[in-house]
């Protein structure tokens, strides 16, 4: 019974680490096309780094049908957007002050993060 | 509009699409055509698809007349037509939503008879070999049913649990796979489970699959009953248009209607971009932008509006707005737009929703030890169910659609009313006005007044002194003085010239006309400048208890005539006005005019509380005073005059003139004269907010009452324990009561009037 109750807390811990704690790499948003892939309830990558000051065009491919992930919503700039599905979409962000720029789904379901600086 | 791809127009990449290209010699000739166009810096043109892409400066138009003077056509390859993307995603919808349907019958026609079996003919045990080669086949068939009906939701889950993030997939797949996984092991290697809990639960597994994706198909269908209001709006775009281009007409589609092109429209037609009426007159009906049902008069100088629809003549019309630009393309963004902004009172749900999925799973784990060490035997097989249940009855997604779904009905209702509101948050406070402040003139009154009396002195008569004050006033752009100029115009009187005009802000004008110096304006400038008024302030008195505006006339500092002007009520500010104190909302009137005139529309209308002879920069003060008081002010203006004021308010309603929308100057802008347009902004922003607070409410009470349940908190005093079937079905249908909900806002009906 112990080891089950162990078990069960350490999986507890490894949750919060795994989705709360753990921060995952992030992408540059380079020269090259950096597509982001709205696919299986997720957005990868999501998080992309920007250079701060500077106007940046993001590219959004929706794959997934589900009608959540139809609709991006950047609400720190006001941005809202509906992605076609298998089309890209480019959406133009303006300069930016340094700092985390979420962005989401219609639900929330879908997460990502502009990093900025 | 916050931030737009216009702010790239300086250097952009432009492509066009070229016909009539034949040969591969085309290609120079078309390059060098655009490349001599000023501003273009490079063109290069892709043979195979006969397109080019222009980078540079120029005009669009520009080019594609470049390449018609080089003997070729070209378009500019817009982004796809609002209609044809509409289409599109209908068919997707349609598509996902025939596959959600599919894999619900598959999951089902397993999970039905599973259940069938399972609550009329006996418990699913594994005790005997036979039992344990059957569920074996049962627990097969399942993995088909989790593999056919339920691998998006486990492909999701990995996706994004490799992301470190976690969503509905996550719960769905996590609550059915430790079902299945159980379910194996006991019929697998029932030694490793104790006796009494070698049960097997694969009915539930296939059952919550079947009824998850049944939940999302109808929440499919709803959703697409949201954006009925869009929907319309889009459909009011015409498919072509008939230019005269080059003494030829041709019917060409929207999409490559040029700035300036010149357009005829027939009786009936949509008219298909923005323009000034340039040929012919007609009536036009602008029902399906403003609400107001009365057809508009249009003729040559006129601007008619995309979308609309020619009544009665044929007209030439010559473009002024077309695309993404025209008045339609604009509203539609607009109100696509709003329907995607939430208002504050969703963003509780929003940080809950951000965190909710690893919290529901904390509880299934805590849950599930709580049974294996508490629970009475089989406690692994209660742990078991009670984790899956947890898992599974958890709704993220009812949550976090509360709010959107209800703002995307909402506000579509509003934009059918002519109502165009801003976003979210100007909905959650036009929903709280306490107090509404109205301006008097265009607001309450149609805003053009006209002359009424004139009662002059001995010395004078009545046409030299209006010919004298209309060529005072021919100067002033103030609708008083139009009134007074349009008066005299009837009358055939000509105007002369006039010197040193001077306009003093709020009180008057003063000029010089033929040698004698005029003013006029109301009673305080005459007194400031110590003219004798006599016993004219007792008739300007009894005119002004009429409702109507006296002015002095003065000549060489000497008074020589009233002149009234009285400004017609709108029909239906009454009754809006009644409407608006319905519900609740205190209505102040503001008005620079004097106060009798003031006090005489204020009975009229039925306003109680009016402030007279506000200057035009004292407006905005008078909004802090109500918010001093403790009150949610609406101010209601024109939008130009009142733009300060406007912005100073908790919600700023700009009243526009028919389709002449200002659309940024304010937080929810009317399409239609009628004050009705802002007792509906008033009432749908309510009813939204009822909708939602329902809504939010109904997704906080399910999630929180339903996730102790499925914990099993009421087995230890009522022997209940909920079932994963039933936790599947309560999951599946409670973000389709959300959207339920949201719907039954599209029949809420403004007031008749």
């Amino acid at each position: 019974m112990l080891f089950i109750n162990i078990a069960g807390i350490t999986l507890i811990a490894l949750i919060v680490w795994w989705f709360w704690l753990y921060k995952p790499q992030q992408l540059k948003l380079g020269e090259g096309d950096l597509v982001i892939a709205v696919e299986n309830g997720t957005y990868s990558p999501s998080r992309i780094k920007i250079p701060e000051g500077k106007p940046v065009e993001l590219k959004f491919l929706r794959k997934d049908q589900s009608p959540c992930s139809e609709t991006l919503l950047i609400p720190k700039l006001e941005i809202s957007e509906t992605l076609p599905s298998n089309k890209l979409k480019q959406i133009q962000i303006p300069a930016l002050e340094p700092g985390e720029y979420d962005f989401h789904c219609q639900m929330q379901m879908y997460r990502g993060k502009l990093v900025v600086g | 509009m916050g931030v737009k791809t216009e702010d790239v127009r300086s250097r952009s990449i432009e492509e066009l699409i070229i016909e009539g290209a034949g040969c591969a010699s085309c290609v120079g000739k078309i390059e060098n055509a655009l490349k001599s166009v000023s501003g273009v810096e490079n063109a290069e043109m892709n043979f195979a698809q006969r397109t080019v892409s222009v980078t540079g400066t120029a005009n669009p138009s520009a080019l594609v007349k470049a390449v018609e003077r080089a003997g070729y056509s070209a378009k500019v390859a817009t982004s796809q037509s609002g209609d044809d993307a509409l289409a599109e995603k209908e068919q997707a919808d349609w598509a996902y939503y025939k596959r959600l349907m599919r894999e619900m019958t598959v999951a089902l026609s397993l999970g039905v008879p599973l259940m069938i079996y399972s609550l009329f003919v006996g418990e699913m045990t594994v005790t005997t070999a036979t039992e344990r080669v059957t569920w074996l086949v049962v627990g097969i068939l399942t993995l088909g049913v989790l593999y056919f009906s339920g691998k998006h939701f486990f492909v999701g889950a990995w996706q994004s649990l490799k992301n470190h993030s976690a969503n509905m997939d996550t719960l769905i797949a996590l609550g059915t796979g430790t079902a299945w996984l159980y379910s194996m092991v006991v019929v697998l290697v029932p030694h490793l489970v104790p006796e009494m809990a070698r049960h097997v639960y694969f009915e539930a597994t296939a059952m919550i699959i079947g009824l998850i994706n049944l939940g999302l198909a109808l929440e499919l269908k709803a959703r697409g009953r949201t954006s009925e209001a869009i929907k319309r709006l889009i459909g009011l775009q015409a498919k072509t248009a008939r230019v005269i281009r080059d003494d030829k007409q041709l019917d060409i589609a929207i999409e490559d209607v040029l700035e300036e092109d010149v357009v005829r429209v027939r009786p009936g037609e949509k008219i298909p971009v923005d323009g000034k009426v340039i040929e012919g007159s007609t009536t036009v009906d602008e029902s399906m932008l403003t609400g107001e049902p009365m057809p508009v008069e249009k003729s040559v100088g006129d601007d008619v509006v995309a979308g609309t629809i020619n009544k009665s003549g044929s007209f030439l019309f010559q473009a002024t707005r077309v695309g993404k630009d025209t008045a339609l393309a604009q509203i539609i963004n607009m109100v696509k737009r709003a329907q995607n902004s939430k208002p504050p009172i969703g963003r509780l749900a929003d940080i809950i929703s951000a965190y909710f999925v690893p919290v529901v799973m904390i509880i299934a784990v805590i849950s599930a030890l709580a049974w294996l060490n508490f629970g009475p035997e089989p406690a692994l097989a209660f742990a078991v169910v009670s984790a899956t249940t947890v898992l599974i009855i958890a709704c993220p997604c009812a949550l976090g659609l509360a709010t959107p779904m209800s703002v995307m009905v909402g506000v579509g209702k509003a934009a059918e009313a002519g109502v165009l509101i801003r976003n979210g948050e100007a909905l959650q406070t036009a929903s709280k006005v306490s107090a509404m402040i109205l301006d008097k003139t265009g607001t309450i009154t149609l805003g053009s007044p006209k002359v009424t009396d004139v009662l002059v002195a001995s010395e004078y008569d009545e046409q030299t002194v209006l010919q004298l004050a209309a060529t005072l006033e021919s100067g002033s752009e103030h609708p008083l003085a139009q009134a007074i100029v349009e008066s005299a115009r009837e009358r055939g009187i000509e105007t002369t010239k006039v010197s040193n005009f001077n306009a003093i802000a709020g009180h008057g004008v003063e000029a010089e006309v033929d040698g004698k110096s005029l003013l006029f304006g109301n009673e305080k400038l005459l007194r400031e400048r110590q003219i004798e008024l006599g016993n004219f302030i007792e008739k300007a008195q009894e005119l002004a208890a009429e409702a109507k505006t006296p002015m002095y006339f003065a000549v060489n500092n000497e008074l020589a005539a009233i002149i009234a002007v009285a400004d017609p009520i709108k029909d239906d500010s009454v009754a809006a006005i009644k409407r608006l104190k319905d519900n609740g909302v205190r209505v102040v009137m503001l008005t620079g005019d004097n106060r009798a005139t003031a006090k005489a529309v204020a009975e009229k209308v039925g306003v109680k509380e009016f402030f007279a002879e506000v200057l035009p920069e004292e407006k905005s003060k008078k909004v802090q005073e109500l918010q001093m008081e403790g009150e949610v002010v609406g101010m209601t203006g024109d939008g130009i005059n009142d733009a300060p004021a406007l912005a100073i308010a908790n919600v700023g309603f700009a009243i526009g003139t028919g389709t002449d929308v200002a659309i940024e100057s304010a937080d929810i802008t009317l399409m239609r004269g009628s004050l009705h347009g802002l007792a509906d902004a008033v009432a749908v922003s309510k009813a939204t907010l009822r909708n939602i607070k329902q809504n939010l409410f109904g997704a906080f009470i399910y999630n929180v009452a339903g996730i102790p349940f499925a914990a099993g908190v009421l087995y230890p005093f009522l022997g209940i324990l909920l079932s994963p079937v039933i936790a599947g079905a309560a999951m599946a249908f409670s973000s389709l009561t959300v959207v339920s909900n949201a719907n039954r806002l599209r029949f809420f009906k403004a007031k008749k009037h």
